[in-house]
């Protein structure tokens, strides 16, 4: 069973390695879209998944945030990557696995999956 | 919605746009009564009597970018698709309190589906807010409250620290076997 002593050696653990997070400016932001029309679409899987990812391969400059509903309601689930210095990319009619991906290209390597892209699927 | 804990989502995400710094979540599940009762509580700002009559309107919202807000509507008519129903009770300055009453019974009841997944994300998604989570079924509950946990971690480490976010998981998923009496 999972106990609250548990927690407590994760907080010493967590506390021994203490990374330098705050006042990051040059953090990567990935906004998923959790209004009503995100949420019916299926965000909720797609945000589980972007958390699980981002925490799997430790990427410590990128920011996993919710947003509301930015209008594209036919498009959802919508997931934006803002990048400093860099226009901003919409993801679009994102699923678990077209995440994964993202991860790893865009995120990891800096390529953005063009095809998912709003651009490549506004027709 | 395919399953109401998406619903709950939705309707917590109200209750932070609210400013709400707590926000509790209560599942109170009862085979013999027949009812599901899901109640969204939080110390928001609030809403008017004027307000509160006209939510439930799918052509009212708080929005200015447009003039549909869904999300109350929708649990609504599924609260009363099962012949349930929804009250929301609210105070300006001290908070709201949705609940919607459900019969599990009924051939329109949409199954509540993985509420797990729902508090883990408003909780490492919202660290600078508090939950609670309540789930009751018949004689068995539980709850998990982040101050608690908070009060445990300290201040530097965050509730959405890989190693926290997957002991918080883990701790869902127990305690959800035991209520469900699959595990003691």
């Amino acid at each position: 069973m999972k106990s609250l002593a548990e927690l407590q050696a994760i907080r010493d653990k967590a506390r021994s390695r203490v990374t330098l997070r705050e006042g990051q400016d040059d953090a990567i932001r990935v906004l998923v879209g959790m209004a009503t029309c995100g949420i019916a679409a299926g965000a909720r899987p797609v945000l589980t998944t972007l958390v699980d990812e981002v925490a799997k391969r430790g990427l410590q400059n990128v920011m996993v945030t919710q947003t509301g509903c930015i209008g594209i309601c036919q498009f959802e689930p919508v997931v934006e990557i803002v990048e400093p210095g860099k226009e901003k990319v919409t993801y679009v009619k994102m699923t678990p696995e077209k995440v994964t991906r993202v991860v790893n290209d865009h995120l990891v390597n800096g390529n953005v999956v063009t095809e998912y892209t709003i651009g490549a699927n506004s027709k | 919605m395919r399953e109401l804990s998406l619903n709950v989502m939705d309707i917590a995400q109200n209750s932070i746009s609210a400013g709400a710094s707590l926000v509790t979540i209560d599942v109170c599940q009862s085979s013999a009564a027949d009812r599901l009762v899901i109640s969204i509580i939080d110390n928001g700002r609030g809403m008017s009597a004027e307000q509160v009559a006209r939510v439930t309107d799918p052509f009212f919202t708080t929005r200015t970018t447009r003039k549909v807000g869904l999300g109350i509507p929708l649990f609504k008519m599924e609260a009363e698709m099962t012949g349930g129903g929804l009250q929301i009770h609210s105070v300006p300055g001290e908070g709201t309190t949705v609940r919607a009453e459900f019969v599990p019974s009924h051939v329109d009841f949409i199954p509540l589906g993985d509420i797990n997944s729902t508090v883990l994300l408003l909780i490492t998604c919202n660290t600078d807010r508090d939950f609670v989570f309540h789930h009751k079924m018949d004689e068995r509950e539980f709850t998990l409250d982040t101050r608690e946990l908070r009060g445990i971690l300290g201040e530097e480490v965050e509730l959405n620290t890989p190693d926290v976010v997957a002991w918080i998981r883990e701790y869902l998923e127990e305690q959800t076997e035991c209520i469900k009496g699959e595990k003691i």
